[in-house]
């Protein structure tokens, strides 16, 4: 389908090549059925183990292979892609998707059979159904990212119903009022630090994150002069969605369930906290004379244009244009040729990070090329702080000027 | 009674209907609004990079990321 839009009397017509492929990333919440599928075909235990395989092996060696993506919309038709409902009922429809699989799953995890699993499932069969499930929540939270940051009040309860499965409803506050806000500065304790472990950087940002987003709702509450101990708080909203959807779990499959739900839960956040860990890896906003940051840029955040990762993430890769234009929607992100780029999607960078050395390899380079050699202006990790400034020197860039 | 846009996403602040979710009730004057709080829509403008809404001609996102301080020194090319 070719839109069109007519500037100054021309008419300027672009054509979405990705606007059917789309659909795909509703196939994620389908990872239960396919285990389904593969158990009732094969028998075997590992194929519960399909989840984290489709994510980091098969997601990974489909980028490699598929390549990059570099179509942009043309900046005249921005506006008239958004306006195309047809974008946000794919992203509406991986919601119902993804908690069909979930009331499946606990099923199954409360001991239950079905036609080709005759039997209740084992431990080993469960925890790799709950990590599989755990895979749908995290991508989850990228759906809810996604309708977490637009203008519609009914797309923001959506995105409490995706992270429901996660109890992550505070992510959205966090995120679209905390993160955005202090991306890529010391302060903000979901981007990661040059020189921090991926293992380090997870409890900072757990709990660096929930504390920020009660703050950020008590002194909402406090403005209005009322108390924030409210259903209306909306980190108290948010978080209903999950008691009720884990409750009601609960009561119809069992507590046994509950070790797998909370496994679950915690792949999913992981995932998720994996991709902020990266996103924005060393990178550091200058601070201007007034005290305030320099405006977040496009150099602030790293890319990919992978296309695969791409589209599963709804261009969530095309992070500077994010940054930039944080209510912009999905399909409407564009590539900035001037921003930094990983080597690889993000799938395949997320496995990356499990082994630090491995990580820092193919990151240091990258992040003291993006400063022009002066470690000095990346965002250091205090306890790796003193080691990088000894073996690559501060001050030394070319180019000190900062932009503002 | 006037009315200021965030010129990143277009959230339009109207002195008169305020925003008492986030805490003006209706009639507080933009003035008396906390310098850092941000928009409530987008989260990456606050309070002093708003415009008032007749100076405001077309957003300044696309990489012509204009700051306070800059547009204050008549830099925003």
């Amino acid at each position: 389908m070719t839109i069109q839009a007519t500037v100054d009397g021309q008419v300027i017509q672009w054509r979405d090549k990705k606007r059917y492929l789309w659909i795909m990333g509703a196939i994620i919440p389908l990872i239960p059925l396919m285990m389904w599928g593969l158990y009732a075909w094969t028998g075997a235990t590992i194929v519960w183990f399909f989840g984290p395989f489709f994510v980091f092996v098969l997601i990974p060696l489909f980028d490699l292979l598929a390549g990059l993506d570099p179509n942009n919309p043309p900046d005249e038709l921005i506006e008239a892609l958004e306006e195309d409902r047809y974008y946000r009922w794919v992203t509406y429809a991986f919601i119902p998707v993804q908690i069909a699989g979930l009331i499946w799953g606990a099923f199954l995890l409360g001991g239950g059979t079905l036609p080709g699993i005759d039997d209740p499932l084992t431990v080993v069969q469960k925890i790799g159904l709950a990590l599989g499930l755990g895979m749908v929540a995290g991508i989850g939270i990228n759906t809810a990212h996604e309708l977490g940051h637009k203008k519609e009040e009914h797309e923001r309860w959506f995105a409490r119903v995706a992270l429901a499965q996660t109890f992550y409803g505070h992510f959205f506050i966090e995120h679209n009022r905390g993160h955005h806000v202090r991306v890529a500065t010391p302060e903000d304790p979901a981007s990661g630090r040059l020189g921090e472990t991926v293992w380090e950087f997870m409890p900072r940002t757990i709990v660096g994150s929930l504390t920020s987003a009660w703050g950020l709702e008590k002194k909402r509450f406090e403005r209005q002069k009322k108390t924030h101990w409210s259903i209306k708080n909306d980190l108290f909203n948010a978080w209903m969605f999950s008691v009720v959807l884990w409750g009601g779990l609960t009561i119809a499959f069992g507590w046994e369930i509950l070790p797998y739900l909370v496994i679950q839960a915690a792949a999913g956040i992981w995932l998720l906290e994996s991709v902020n860990y990266l996103e924005h890896y060393g990178m550091k906003r200058a601070k201007l004379e007034s005290g305030r940051y320099e405006r977040v840029n496009p150099s602030h955040s790293w890319n990919s244009n992978n296309i695969g990762t791409n589209v599963l993430l709804y261009h969530l890769q095309r992070h500077s244009d994010h940054h930039a234009n944080p209510t912009r929607r999905y399909q409407a992100l564009r590539d900035f040729k001037e921003a930094p780029v990983l080597p690889t999607g993000y799938a395949g960078m997320i496995v990356l990070t499990w082994i630090p050395q491995v990580w820092r390899k193919v990151m240091d380079q990258r992040v003291l090329g993006h400063y022009d050699g002066d470690i000095g202006r990346a965002n250091l990790h205090p306890r790796t702080a003193e080691a990088y400034v000894r073996r690559y020197g501060v001050g030394t860039s070319k180019d000190e000027e900062v932009a503002a | 009674m006037s009315q200021w846009i965030c010129p990143n996403c277009e959230y339009v602040y109207d002195e008169e209907q305020g925003n008492p979710r986030e805490g003006w009730p209706a009639g507080t004057p933009f003035a008396k609004i906390d310098a850092d709080w941000t928009c409530p829509d987008c989260g990456v403008r606050e309070q002093v990079d708003f415009l008032p809404i007749e100076e405001f001609e077309h957003n300044d996102q696309d990489g012509n990321i204009i700051a306070a301080e800059t547009r204050a020194k008549g830099d925003n090319s």
